[in-house]
Formats: C-alpha cells, sequence, structure tokens
C-alpha cells in the first residue's frame, strides 16, 4: 500500500499544474508553503508518538509525503524533550478521552446557532441543567415528575434513540445519556404539552 | 591552662564519633585524605555512597573501598536515555552490582537506582540477602516485573520506603502487593503510580491501616475515586497523597464522602496523580489546598479555569508541576497567589502538534518570575521566546539554581527581532550567579556558548540541542564552566578540534554526550588513546566500526571517566576505544 502511495506520488509530480511543484491541494498538512518563520511541521503517524521513534525519518502511513514535499520537516527522535513515560501516559489517555466523549447538539428556541456539550461531563440532570442555564443565560427552574418544568420560562427536551422528544429527567441519568440524541430548550410555553401524562 | 591533645592522638572510636557528624560526601574524602588511620576510620564508617555513573568503577572496587555500607544510590543510563536516544541494551544493568552486594554487605538497608536494568533475579536476591533492607526507591528504572515486586513484598520484612518513580514495569499479576506480610507495619513510604495493572484493593485497604506511620501513598491510575475515602479515613496522617483515577461515574454520595475524607488529613500537603479528572470532583481536594506545599498536575487534562481555580487556592504553594493548559492567566494567577513559589514545571500538553493549541508563551513565565521571589527552579516548554523576555527574568530572579528552557521548534529565533537568543541565555548566566543547571533552545549561535564559559561559574549540567556554528562554541564551554559535570548535545556542529583541546577537562567531569553532532572516529581513537582514564564509547547502530575509517562521522558519543576501564557488558553496536586496538 505504502508502495502505491508512492507510485501515485510520482505521478503526481509530473503533472502538469499551476503551482509550486511539490504543492498539492489535496494533502491536509500546509507544508507546501515554503514559510520559513512557520512553527507548522506534519504530525507524525500516532504510532510514531508513542515510543516507536526509532529511525529519524518520518514514517508516515498517510502516504509518501516526503516524496511530494522535500521541505516539510521530520518528526526528531526525542525531541521536544519530553520523557516517553509522560508521552505514553498522556497520549494514550488523550486517545481514550477523544473516543469516548458524547457529544450531543444543543439547541434553543431563538437563539442563532447551536452548542455542543459532552454529557460524559456531567454527573447528573442537576449539573447539566446548571451548565444549560450557564451557556445559554436562562433559567430553567425545578423538574417535577408530575408537572415537569411547569412554571419557568424554558424547558429542556431531548430526541431519543427512538426519535421521540422527551423531557429531560424523566429516565434514569444513565439511561438518559445513552439513550439523548440532541437536546433542545423549549419556550416553556410550547413544552406545557409535555409535562402532562398521556 | 588549655589542653592541647593532638586530634590525631584520639582513640579510634572518638575519631569515629566526631567523623559521624561529618556527612557530606565531599567532606569525607577531604578527611580521608589526612593519614592512613584517617582513612582507614573513614572507609569503615563510611555507610552511604552516590555512584553518578555506575561504570566509573567496578562493585568489587566498591566492596574494597567501603566495606561497611548500608546506604547504596547508583545511576546507569546517561540522562538523554530519557528521550531514547540511548539504543535498547546499551547498559546500566543492576545484575553485577546486586550479587556482589549480595554477599559484600548483609547489612545494607537502603538502595536507590535511576535508570538502571533491573530484573526479577535481582529483587529477589535482594530481598532475600539483606535482613535490615528498608528502602527501595527505583527512578525510571526498566527490566523488572511485578514478580520482583512480590518478592520485595514478602521477603523484606522492615520494609519502611518501595518508592517506583515513573518505571517501566511488566505488570503480570495484581498480588503482589498482598505478599507484604501481615505483620509488617512499618512502611512509610509506597509509591506504585507507574504501575499499569490493578492492585488488590483488600490488601491495599488492610496495609494502609496498619501501617500507622505511613506518610506517602502513590496510587495507580486503577485505584477508583471511591476507593480514596476509605483509604484517606484508615491514614488520616498521610503526607503526600498521590491519586488513582480522579473521575467516576454517577456516583451521588461520593462528592461528600471524599469532602469529608480529605478533610480529615490534617498533614496533607502533597498532591500528585489526578488522571482522567472529572472538573466538578476537584472541589473535594479544596479544603487542604491552604496547606498545599507540591501539587504536580502534570497528567491531569484539567483546563482553565477549573485549573486555575485550583492552584489559586494552594497559597503556600512550593512545587507545581503543570500542562500547558495553565496558559499565561493561569499563571499570571500563581504569580498572583503563589509567593512561596520555589519550583515550576509546565510541560506540553501536545509536543507534536502542528498547532499551538493553548495560549502559553514566554509572558507566563515572565509573570512567574516576577511574581514569585523564591523561584529558583524552572522547567518550561513553550513556543515563543524573546531576549527581551530572559531579560526580565534574569534580572526579577537572580537566584534562579536550575534554568531549563525549551522552544519546542528548534532554532527558533526572538520572536520579536529575528535575532538569536545567545544575548537572553547570556543575561540568564551573568545574572543567576548560583545557577548550577541550565538547558538551552531556541536559534543560538557560538556567542551564547562564549557567555556561559565567562559566567557560569557554577554551572554543573549544561544541556544543548541544535545551537551553535563550530568547534568555537564547544570550546568555550569546555575551556570555562569550572565546575561542569554534566554535558549533553544533540544535533550541534561540534567537531573534533573542541574535544580535542580540552582533553584534560573530560577528566573532571562525570560525563559527556554528543549525538549527531560532527566527532570522526579518528578523533574518538586519538582520544582514547591519549586518556586511559576515560571510557570513549562510540555508539553506533549502523554497523560494524572495525572496519570504518577514521573520517568516519560517528553517530553517538558517550565519554566518562572511570576507574574500572572499558566494562564488559558492551553490546555490539558500542565500540569502546581501547588502547590494545590502536
Amino acid at each position: 500500500m505504502e508502495g502505491l502511495a508512492k507510485f501515485e506520488c510520482n505521478l503526481k509530480a509530473t503533472e502538469l499544474r499551476l503551482g509550486l511543484p511539490g504543492s498539492d491541494e489535496s494533502e491536509k498538512q500546509t507544508q507546501a508553503s515554503p514559510n520559513i518563520k512557520s512553527n507548522k511541521r506534519p504530525l507524525g503517524d500516532q504510532g510514531n508518538e508513542c515510543g516507536s521513534e526509532n529511525n529519524s525519518s518520518v514514517s508516515d502511513a498517510r502516504g509518501g509525503h516526503q516524496d511530494t514535499a522535500p521541505a516539510a520537516k521530520q518528526q526528531v527522535v526525542g525531541w521536544p524533550p519530553v520523557r516517553s513515560y509522560r508521552k505514553n501516559s498522556f497520549q494514550a489517555k488523550k486517545n481514550e478521552a477523544e473516543t469516548s466523549g458524547l457529544f450531543v447538539k444543543v439547541s434553543m428556541d431563538g437563539a442563532p446557532y447551536l452548542r455542543k456539550i459532552d454529557l460524559k461531563v456531567y454527573n447528573g440532570y442537576l449539573e447539566l441543567l446548571k451548565a444549560l442555564e450557564n451557556m445559554f443565560k436562562i433559567t430553567i427552574g425545578t423538574y417535577s415528575e408530575r408537572e415537569g418544568y411547569n412554571g419557568s420560562e424554558h424547558a429542556p427536551t431531548y430526541e431519543d434513540k427512538d426519535g421521540d422528544w422527551m423531557l429531560v429527567g424523566d429516565v434514569p441519568w444513565n439511561m438518559f445519556i445513552t439513550s439523548c440524541k440532541r437536546l433542545r430548550i423549549m419556550k416553556g410555553s410550547e413544552a406545557r404539552g409535555l409535562g402532562y401524562a398521556a | 591552662m588549655p589542653c592541647t591533645i593532638p586530634l590525631f592522638s584520639f582513640p579510634q572510636e572518638v575519631l569515629e564519633h566526631i567523623f559521624s557528624f561529618i556527612q557530606l560526601d565531599k567532606d569525607r574524602n577531604t578527611l580521608s585524605l589526612v593519614s592512613k588511620s584517617w582513612y582507614d576510620i573513614d572507609k569503615c564508617s563510611r555507610h552511604r555512597v552516590f555512584i553518578g555513573n555506575c561504570y566509573a568503577l567496578s562493585p568489587e572496587m566498591l566492596l574494597q573501598r567501603f566495606p561497611q555500607l548500608r546506604s547504596v544510590s547508583i545511576k546507569g543510563k546517561p540522562h538523554f536515555a530519557d528521550f531514547n536516544l540511548v539504543p535498547e541494551g546499551w547498559g546500566g544493568f543492576f545484575s553485577p552490582w546486586a550479587k556482589v552486594m549480595a554477599q559484600g554487605y548483609p547489612f545494607l538497608e537502603e538502595l536507590r537506582l535511576k535508570r538502571m536494568v533491573v530484573n526479577d533475579e535481582s529483587l529477589e536476591l535482594v530481598s532475600k540477602s539483606f535482613r535490615n533492607f528498608k528502602v527501595l526507591v527505583l527512578t525510571s528504572c526498566e527490566g523488572f516485573s511485578t514478580d520482583g515486586l512480590a518478592a520485595i513484598a514478602s521477603n523484606c520484612r522492615n520494609l519502611r520506603e518501595l518508592d517506583l518513580r515513573e518505571c517501566e514495569v511488566d505488570d503480570r499479576s495484581s498480588h503482589w502487593l498482598s505478599y507484604i506480610s501481615e505483620s509488617c507495619t512499618s512502611l512509610v513510604s509506597l509509591n506504585f503510580a507507574c504501575l499499569g495493572g490493578e492492585v488488590s484493593f483488600c490488601a491495599l485497604e488492610r496495609l494502609v491501616g496498619r501501617c500507622t506511620n505511613l506518610k506517602t501513598l502513590r496510587l495507580n491510575r486503577s485505584v477508583p475515586l471511591e476507593k480514596i475515602p476509605n483509604l484517606l479515613r484508615r491514614a488520616p496522617q498521610l503526607v503526600d497523597l498521590g491519586t488513582g483515577t480522579f473521575s467516576m461515574d454517577v456516583h451521588p454520595e461520593l462528592y461528600a464522602n471524599l469532602d469529608g475524607a480529605f478533610a480529615g488529613c490534617k498533614a496533607l500537603q502533597s498532591l500528585s496523580g489526578f488522571w482522567e479528572v472529572l472538573p466538578v470532583y476537584l472541589p473535594v481536594v479544596y479544603s487542604i489546598c491552604p496547606r498545599v506545599i507540591s501539587l504536580n498536575l502534570s497528567y491531569a487534562s484539567i483546563q482553565n479555569p477549573d485549573l486555575m481555580k485550583l492552584i489559586s487556592q494552594c497559597q503556600n504553594l512550593q512545587q507545581l508541576w503543570v500542562l500547558d493548559y495553565i496558559e499565561d492567566t493561569g499563571l499570571e494567577a500563581v504569580a498572583a497567589s503563589c509567593k512561596d513559589l520555589k519550583e515550576l514545571r509546565v510541560f506540553p500538553s501536545d509536543p507534536h502538534g502542528v498547532e499551538q493549541n493553548v495560549s502559553l508563551t514566554e509572558k507566563g513565565l515572565v509573570s512567574v518570575s516576577e511574581g514569585c521571589p523564591k523561584l529558583h527552579s524552572v522547567l518550561y516548554f513553550c513556543h515563543q521566546m524573546s531576549n527581551a523576555a530572559l531579560f526580565t527574568i534574569a534580572n526579577n530572579r537572580p537566584n534562579l539554581t536550575r534554568f531549563r528552557l525549551c522552544i519546542i521548534e528548534p532554532h527558533t529565533p526572538d520572536y520579536l527581532t529575528q535575532q538569536p537568543l545567545d544575548a537572553g541565555f547570556g543575561a540568564i548566566v551573568q545574572h543567576c550567579k548560583d545557577l548550577k543547571r541550565l538547558s538551552l533552545s531556541g536559534l543560538l549561535t557560538d556567542r551564547v556558548f562564549e557567555y556561559i564559559g565567562a559566567y557560569a561559574l557554577k554551572l554543573e549540567m549544561l544541556s544543548v540541542a541544535f545551537a551553535g556554528d563550530g568547534d568555537f562554541g564547544l570550546h568555550s564551554v569546555l575551556s570555562g564552566c569550572q565546575n561542569l559535570r554534566k554535558l549533553e548535545i544533540r544535533d550541534c556542529p561540534f567537531g573534533d578540534k573542541a574535544l580535542l583541546a580540552n582533553v584534560a577537562k573530560l577528566e573532571t567531569m562525570r560525563s559527556l554526550w554528543m549525538s549527531s553532532c560532527s566527532v570522526s572516529l579518528g578523533a574518538c581513537k586519538l582520544l582514547g588513546r591519549q586518556m586511559p582514564r576515560l571510557n570513549v564509547e562510540v555508539i553506533d547502530e549502523r554497523g560494524p566500526e572495525n572496519s570504518l575509517p577514521d573520517d568516519f562521522v560517528v553517530e553517538k558519543l558517550y565519554i566518562y571517566r572511570t576507574l574500572a576501564g572499558p566494562r564488559f557488558d558492551i553490546p555490539t553496536f558500542v565500540l569502546t576505544i581501547d588502547e590494545e586496538q590502536l
């Protein structure tokens, strides 16, 4: 696969295009721009970062960057001088965190744009509601099983796995975070219907 | 009438007693030069020794020189091994030392090893050979597993300290801790933070409960937050706590439980761990913050404002290790709240990131240098620096003793003037007259080395990377810096001339490391021939060295003074320049 990528990159090098040699719009990294003062350099492969830095040439599995951009900076062994123990501890944790977040969109009626929050960060409904109040500068009031959020200007609702719009607070927290797909803060008047038993 | 009995006519026991008040190695060494009898008395009454380089002498020599040791500290691999620059299998093996000490020092109580390769057999030997063994501290060591720890646990009945600092341990079982005998109550310090796997919680709780003198407890990530209250309640006398994972799934009473448990630890002054922090739980430590003098958040992903809020409550903080999530704003808060701060280390959260993810610049460091009058030790990773900032820091803090600056991108100039940072670092060495340790970075010419050679009179350790123009730079350092002990250099255009012009200097130092520089094999041979008390090790993984020409540029070079001659445990990729080979 690496051989094929190299072959394709060589093809690209002979392609007739407008632009500086080595520049390629389809590449994610901006290594083509000959900016000497730039602090940017291509991200090494994840595997490279965690201690398999046994050679000083970059082995970027994303495909032959070395061939198309001779000015590209390579990841240097042992630099910056962060102990592998520290790098490995933190990298592992970062990867964990990135894959296990539970981000959902939050919309509020009347607000010009949506927000996104990570449900895993909160301990329970109390914290979630506080966070929403802070985020949108509103008051939501207290939940009651019978009345919902009756009496307050806003009611938090969510779309569950089945596509139904539910009132936030009805189900246990753990069930909520696994079934919630998105949140919507409704104006109190509209939400009244949801608070009553069918 | 004053009675003048000459000191040398005192009986041996009296002299021994007097000598026992003299603790510093330097002073004891001086004592031993006075006369043969003083040498003998010192020799037999010396109980602790520190060996900065395990290859500077052999274990047999140690036994011969100091036959009555109770405490031994040994360092193995050079510092740059921390950054993967020393190939696997290079050396630093503890085994030969274990064997000799097992025979020769039956009363050994303390062993402290750093950057050594320690295997389970050696640990077992240690556990069985020393009846009164009390202290085992392994820092950045590797080569052993939890089986070795189990041997220590079960056989060392008087164990006081078991301290594993950032070691790479093969975690085979959680039971090693259970091997500590139920009758063992002597533990004062237990640190297994670097272990990857689980430990038996029951055994841990019982252990903590019965060791009433336990002062330090550093847990690993496998210990969940919900276990902390029980542990703290059993050890309210704890001084130093390293938490495990600082987050937990939903658990209503846990917060109150933690809060109460922490509040009960009136002596707690040192906190570390904090892996996977859920910010919502941080306030449980607020009650102890005013007493905290050491805080290690360098593995915690907390960001501002939670991070700032936590630290600014620690008004008595002396030592802070933190990630660059603290940003300039957080460091300003530190400068305002932590007036007793002595040591600051700021690590990069994303060392290889393409874009800078946090707003941490030289300004943060400048704030702290302004606000914290006792600051003397700095380790700082950042992306930009200016000579002006370095001048300010130097002027603010002439009391700096350790200054390690890492500007992440090599060759980065002063971002304001685009000039090299020579003048800035020059100001540091000029103003900070007690500077013992310095690490350079950024765009630097030979000029900075002139400054260092001229002004850094107390400098003991210098780390250099991607700096200098040529041999003159290295020559300036080697011909100046009277107190230089360790010099480590990578990726600098330093070559043969500077090295060969300063051969005598190398014997006054512990070691010199040079990698990716311009030193030739021929120069190494010359050096080896001229200086029999230096080991000149050429480390090159590219192929056999015996067939190479003299002008071949060596990959890595490690030179150290030694009384033991070339070592016997040398791997194939290391060539020691030996007199016999020349």
